[in-house]
C-alpha cells in the first residue's frame, strides 16, 4: 500500500511483517523512531508473538539478540554511531556465533567530536566483521532491503545489517509501497535454525578454538559472504516476482553503458548523483555511476564488470579511513587490482558528520575528475581557510588548544555571530 | 539489614563439634539431611574430564549449583556462561563437560545473553528455565551493568556468581571483589601498602538485594547442602534471581588443592563472607557462624596474605580486616547461640 | 520540482508543516519529500524544514538552497539568519505577522518578486482562536494553498486530518481554512489593484 511516510515509520512497518519474535532496544539518534515504531505495534498487540526489550546498552541490545537468536528466536535490534561501537564486541561475536541476527543501523558519524548526523564512519568501522552490509538509496529500498536481509542471514546462518543515512532518509517523509502480510510470508519462510540451545538436544555453542581450527572457520565465514554474492541477487530476483518491484542487488548501475566517468557510490547520496548525471548527459558527457547495495560482500567481480571500460572511476564516499583514504575507494581499487588497462581512480570524501552534499559541487568535483585531478583523497567543500589557519596555530603555539572548539570559534568570528 | 534476632537458621539444628579438619562427613547427618553426592545416582550436569586444577572451587560449585538447578527443571534447562576459568576449563572441544545446553558469548554479557534466552522460550511458550552464570571479574565488574539490567526488569534467570575473589583465568590479576590487602598480579605485594587496596568494597549479593529481586543468596562450597537447597529455592521462583558462591582458588589464593573447603569453611567461620538469603529486598535469613575464628588464622594459610606476617608480628591491616569481620557479624547477625 | 523551505522555531510545528504539505501533494498523486534540518534543537531553537513536490520521482537529497517558496513561521528569526536566501525571483514569500511588511524591512525583497507572491498572514492568531495552541503551521499552509495553488485546499485539509486525528484537526483546519480565505482575498484584492494600475 502506497504512503506518504517517515522513513522510520516505514522500517518500522515493514520490521513487523518480517515477524520478529525478539526486539531489543536501547535508544540513539537517528534510529530511535524505527524502535518506537515497532515497540509501539508490539505494544498496541498490532506485532502479536513478539517480545519487545528496552535495555541499558546497546552492548545489552546486541547480547540481548545474542541469546535469542540462538535460543531459536528471530531478532531484531537497530543503533547508529558510538552505539555500534559500544557493541562492537558483540558484533563481532554474533557474526562469530553464525546468529542471523537482522540490524538497522541509522548511520551517523563517531565522534569526538560529538556529531549526530549523517555519514557513513559508524558502518565502515565494523566492515571486517562478518556482518553482511546493505545500504539503501531511498526509504523504499530500506524497506525492501529489511526484508530481503532477513531471508539472506536465516539463508546463510549469518547477521545482517541494513545501513541507512540518519536524518536524510530516517526522517524523510515520502511516498513508500508497504507489502502486505501476505506477500511478506510468502518471500520470507518461517526461521529455521541451524544450530538452537534445545534441551531435547544439548549441545556447547561457544567454545574456544585454537590454532588447529581458528583459520578454518574464519576461511567459513568468509566463504559464506561468497554465497551471499550469488543469494544476493537471487532473492532480490525473487522479491521483485513476489513484490512486483526491484531491490536491493549487489549493485545497481545508471546510464554507464557508453560512460567514460563512473561514479561510485552507497546510500543516499547516489540519488543527488543520478540527478548530477542527468544535468552531465544532457550537456553531451558521458557519465554514468554505480550504486553500490552490498558493501559486505563486496562483489567485486560485478564491480569490476561494469567499471572496466571506463576512464575514470570516482569514488564518492562518507567516511575516512584516518591515515589512509576512503575505505570505499580502496575496496574499488581492489576490484581493479589486476585489469591490464585500468582506469584512473579518483577518491572523494564527502558529506561527513552531515555536510550536505550539493549537485553544484558534485557536478566539479566530476568535472575535474577528469580535467583536473588530484592525488590522494580529495575532501569535498572542505573549507581550506579555516584549515590552514588551524595549521599555522598549531605550529606557532604548543598549547593550542582543541581543535574543534578552534575551528568552531573561527566560523562563529567569520559570521559576526556571538559564539555558540 | 534484618535485627539478627529474627533472622532463622536455614541449616539444620545440627550440632557440628568435631575439631580440626573443619569438615562434616555425611556418615554424621541423618539418611535425609545428607548431600546429594553422597548418592551414585545423583545426576551431573558436569561431567568429568573437564581441564580445571586440582582443588578448583568453582568446579565444585558449578557442578552442585547446575546439578541442583537440573534437578529442579527436570533438566529443562539453558545454561549462560561468561568468559572465564569455568568457561575455558569445561570446554575443550571438541570435548564439553556440559550435559545441558550450553552457551558462551563474551566476558561482559552474560546476563544479558540469558535475558533474550528468556524472551525466546517466553515468546516460543516453552517452560524451559535459564542461568547465567560467571566468575567475579564476569559479575562485579565487566559484566556488571548487564547484570544490573537484568536485575531490574525483573528478567526469569538465575545469575550464579562464582567468586573466587579475582581474575583467575587471565592470571590472578584484582577484581573488584578481591579483598583489601590480598596479593594479585596487579596488587603486588610491594611498597608501604602492599596488595589490595582498602577500598570501600563491593558486595554484589548487596547491590542485589538493592534491585528488590525476588531471591538473592550467597553460599559456599564449604557447605554444598546449603548450596543445593539454595539453588532448588531459587529454580522455584520465577523472575531475576542471584546467588554468589564463595569458591577458593588454590592457584590465585597460594593454597594447598587439599585446603579448598578448609579455607571456604574458614571464610564463613571467620565472619568475612557472609552467608544469607534476601527475598524482594529484604534479608530474610542468614547462616550461623558455628564456631567463630580470628580472620589471621584464615589469611595466614594463603599466600596472597604472606605479607601481612612477615617479619614475626602482625601487619596492623590484619586488625583492620578483622574489623571488617565483626562488622559483618554485627549487621548480619551471624553469630548463633553458641558464639553469641 | 516545487521546493518550499520553513523556518520556525522548535515547538511550532515547523516539520509537521512541511510533512503535512508533502502528504497533500501525495495525496494528489504527485512525489513528495518532507525532511527537517537534522538537529538536536529544543523548544524555541531555530528550526528549518523542507518540502519538494514533483511529478515524477524526487531523488535529490541536497537541502533546498533556492526555494519556490519560503514560509516563515517566525519574523524575529529575521534578525538571527538570512532565512529568504536562495529564494527563486518568481518565487513566493509567506510571513507569519501581524505586522507590515515594512515594519519588518522586507519591503526590498517582496517588491523583487512578482507582484501577488508575498502575504502576510497572522497565522499564530489565527491558531490561538481555532486550535488554542501557538502553532501556526495548518494556518500558513492554509496560506500556502491559496498562495501557490500548487495543492488544492482540500488536500490540505486531508493532510491536516491525517495528522491530527478528530477535534485537534477539525481546529487545525478551521485556522487552515481561515488562512486560505484571508489570502485569497488578498489576491483577488491585489489582482484589483494590479488591473487598475
Amino acid at each position: 500500500m502506497l504512503k506518504q511516510i517517515e522513513g522510520s515509520h516505514a522500517m518500522a512497518e515493514a520490521i513487523a511483517l518480517c515477524r520478529p519474535e525478539v526486539i531489543c532496544a536501547y535508544p540513539i539518534t537517528p534510529q530511535t523512531h524505527i524502535v518506537e515504531g515497532v515497540g509501539e505495534l508490539v505494544k498496541s498487540g498490532a506485532l502479536q508473538n513478539c517480545e519487545f526489550i528496552n535495555v541499558e546498552s546497546e552492548f545489552a541490545a546486541l547480547s540481548v539478540a545474542i541469546g535469542a537468536s540462538a535460543a531459536g528466536a528471530r531478532v531484531y535490534t537497530a543503533t547508529a554511531s558510538q552505539g555500534l561501537l559500544f557493541m562492537a564486541e558483540a558484533v563481532y561475536n554474533a557474526a562469530g556465533l553464525g546468529l542471523p541476527i537482522v540490524m538497522t543501523l541509522g548511520n551517523r558519524a563517531i565522534g569526538a567530536p560529538i556529531n549526530i548526523w549523517n555519514d557513513h564512519s559508524d558502518a565502515m568501522s565494523m566492515r571486517d566483521a562478518g556482518w553482511i552490509q546493505l545500504f539503501a538509496e531511498n526509504n523504499q529500498e530500506a524497506v525492501d532491503l529489511h526484508i530481503i536481509a532477513f531471508r539472506l542471514a536465516e539463508e546463510l546462518s549469518m547477521p545482517a545489517m541494513v545501513c541507512v543515512d540518519g536524518f536524510i532518509l530516517t526522517h524523510a517523509f515520502e511516498r513508500v509501497d508497504i507489502p502486505d502480510q501476505a506477500q511478506v510470508d510468502s518471500f520470507l519462510p518461517p526461521y529455521d535454525p541451524v544450530q538452537v540451545l534445545d534441551p531435547e538436544n544439548p549441545a556447547s555453542i561457544g567454545a574456544m578454538v585454537g590454532p588447529e581450527a581458528f583459520t578454518e572457520v574464519r576461511f567459513l565465514a568468509h566463504y559464506k559472504q561468497r554465497q551471499a554474492l550469488r543469494l544476493i541477487p537471487e532473492f532480490c530476483e525473487d522479491f521483485a516476482k513476489t513484490f512486483g518491484r526491484a531491490a536491493g542487488g549487489l549493485l545497481r548501475p545508471y546510464r554507464t553503458d557508453d560512460a567514460e566517468t563512473i561514479v561510485v557510490a552507497m546510500g543516499s547520496v547516489v540519488g543527488t548523483i543520478k540527478d548530477v548525471i542527468d544535468e552531465m548527459r544532457d550537456a553531451g558527457e558521458k557519465i554514468g555511476a554505480v550504486a553500490l547495495v552490498s558493501y559486505r560482500p563486496f562483489p567485486v567481480e560485478a564491480l569490476r564488470d561494469i567499471l572496466k571500460h571506463a576512464k575514470h572511476v570516482v569514488v564518492v564516499e562518507k567516511c575516512i579511513s584516518v591515515g589512509v583514504g576512503g575505505p570505499l575507494a580502496d575496496n574499488t581499487d581492489g576490484a581493479l587490482r589486476n585489469l591490464r588497462d585500468r582506469p584512473k581512480l579518483h577518491s572523494a570524501i564527502a558529506g561527513l558528520g552531515g555536510r550536505p552534499i550539493t549537485r553544484e559541487s558534485l557536478k566539479k568535483l566530476f568535472h575535474d575528475a577528469v580535467h583536473a585531478p588530484w592525488i590522494g583523497p580529495f575532501f569535498l567543500d572542505l573549507n581550506e581557510r579555516v584549515v590552514g589557519r588551524e595549521i599555522h596555530r598549531g605550529r606557532k603555539v604548543r598549547r593550542a588548544g582543541s581543535t574543534a572548539e578552534n575551528i568552531l570559534k573561527q566560523l562563529a568570528l567569520a559570521s559576526h555571530l556571538p559564539p555558540g | 539489614m534484618t535485627d539478627s534476632t529474627h533472622a532463622q537458621n536455614p541449616a539444620p539444628s545440627l550440632k557440628y563439634y568435631q575439631k580440626g579438619t573443619f569438615t562434616v562427613g555425611n556418615r554424621l547427618v541423618a539418611d535425609a539431611e545428607r548431600a546429594v553426592q553422597s548418592s551414585p545416582e545423583r545426576s551431573n550436569a558436569l561431567t568429568s574430564g573437564h581441564r580445571a586444577c586440582q582443588g578448583c572451587g568453582e568446579a565444585l560449585g558449578a557442578r552442585y549449583a547446575i546439578d541442583a538447578a537440573m534437578r529442579a527443571t527436570g533438566n529443562d534447562m539453558i545454561a549462560v556462561n561468561a568468559t572465564g576459568c569455568l568457561e575455558v576449563f569445561t570446554t575443550p572441544y571438541p570435548e564439553t563437560s556440559w550435559q545441558l545446553p550450553w552457551l558462551h558469548s563474551l566476558f561482559g554479557n552474560a546476563a544479558a545473553v540469558a535475558t533474550g534466552v528468556a524472551a525466546a522460550m517466553r515468546v516460543k511458550g516453552k517452560k524451559t528455565r535459564v542461568i547465567a552464570q560467571g566468575g567475579d571479574g564476569g559479575t562485579t565488574d565487566i559484566g556488571f551493568q548487564c547484570l544490573s539490567g537484568m536485575f531490574e526488569r525483573n528478567d526469569d534467570v538465575l545469575y550464579i556468581c562464582y567468586d573466587n575473589e579475582g581474575y583467575m583465568n587471565t592470571g590472578v590479576q584484582r577484581s573488584s571483589a578481591t579483598p583489601p590487602a590480598a596479593r594479585t598480579a596487579t596488587t603486588p605485594a610491594l611498597g608501604p601498602e602492599p596488595g589490595n587496596v582498602f577500598g570501600t568494597g563491593k558486595f554484589v549479593p548487596k547491590i542485589a538485594v538493592a534491585h528488590n529481586i525476588p531471591y538473592v543468596a550467597t553460599a559456599t562450597v564449604a557447605d554444598l547442602h546449603d548450596l543445593e537447597r539454595k539453588v532448588i529455592k531459587a529454580m522455584g521462583i520465577h523472575g531475576a534471581r542471584y546467588i554468589q558462591i564463595n569458591v577458593p582458588c588454590p592457584l590465585g589464593w597460594g593454597a594447598p588443592s587439599s585446603d579448598t573447603i578448609k579455607l571456604a569453611r574458614l571464610a564463613v567461620e571467620c565472619g568475612l563472607y557472609p552467608i544469607f538469603e534476601a527475598e524482594h529486598g529484604r534479608i530474610t535469613a542468614a547462616r550461623k557462624i558455628r564456631r567463630r575464628i580470628p580472620v589471621r588464622d584464615y589469611l595466614i594459610l594463603q599466600k596472597r596474605y604472606a605479607h601481612l606476617f612477615r617479619n614475626g608480628e602482625d601487619d596492623p591491616r590484619v586488625a583492620r580486616l578483622q574489623a571488617i569481620c565483626d562488622a559483618h557479624i554485627a549487621d548480619y547477625g551471624l553469630l548463633g547461640d553458641d558464639e553469641a | 520540482m516545487f521546493q518550499s523551505r520553513i523556518h520556525g522555531r522548535g515547538g511550532q510545528g515547523v516539520v509537521t508543516g512541511a510533512e503535512m504539505l508533502s502528504v497533500a501533494g501525495f495525496m494528489e498523486g504527485r512525489h513528495a519529500q518532507a525532511f527537517p534540518s537534522f538537529g538536536s534543537e529544543r523548544t524555541g531553537a531555530p528550526v528549518v524544514a523542507f518540502c519538494r513536490i514533483d511529478d515524477k520521482e524526487i531523488r535529490l537529497r541536497e537541502p533546498i538552497q533556492d526555494p519556490d517558496c519560503v514560509i516563515l513561521q517566525d519574523p524575529t528569526l529575521l534578525r538571527l539568519s538570512d532565512v529568504t536566501s536562495g529564494l527563486r525571483p518568481d518565487g513566493y514569500l509567506i510571513v507569519n505577522t501581524t505586522k507590515t511588511f515594512d515594519d519588518l524591512h522586507l519591503r526590498a525583497l517582496v517588491d523583487k518578486l512578482p507582484p501577488g507572491h508575498a502575504v502576510i498572514v497572522p497565522a499564530t492568531e489565527l491558531a490561538l482562536k481555532h486550535v488554542r495552541r501557538a502553532a501556526p503551521n495548518a494556518a500558513l499552509l492554509g496560506a500556502f494553498a491559496a498562495l501557490t495553488g500548487l495543492v488544492h485546499f482540500d488536500s490540505v485539509l486531508r493532510a491536516i486530518h491525517q495528522a491530527f486525528p478528530g477535534k485537534v484537526g477539525d481546529a487545525n483546519g478551521a485556522a487552515a481554512r481561515e488562512a486560505y480565505d484571508l489570502v485569497r482575498t488578498q489576491e483577488n484584492a491585489s489582482h484589483e489593484r494590479a488591473a487598475l494600475a
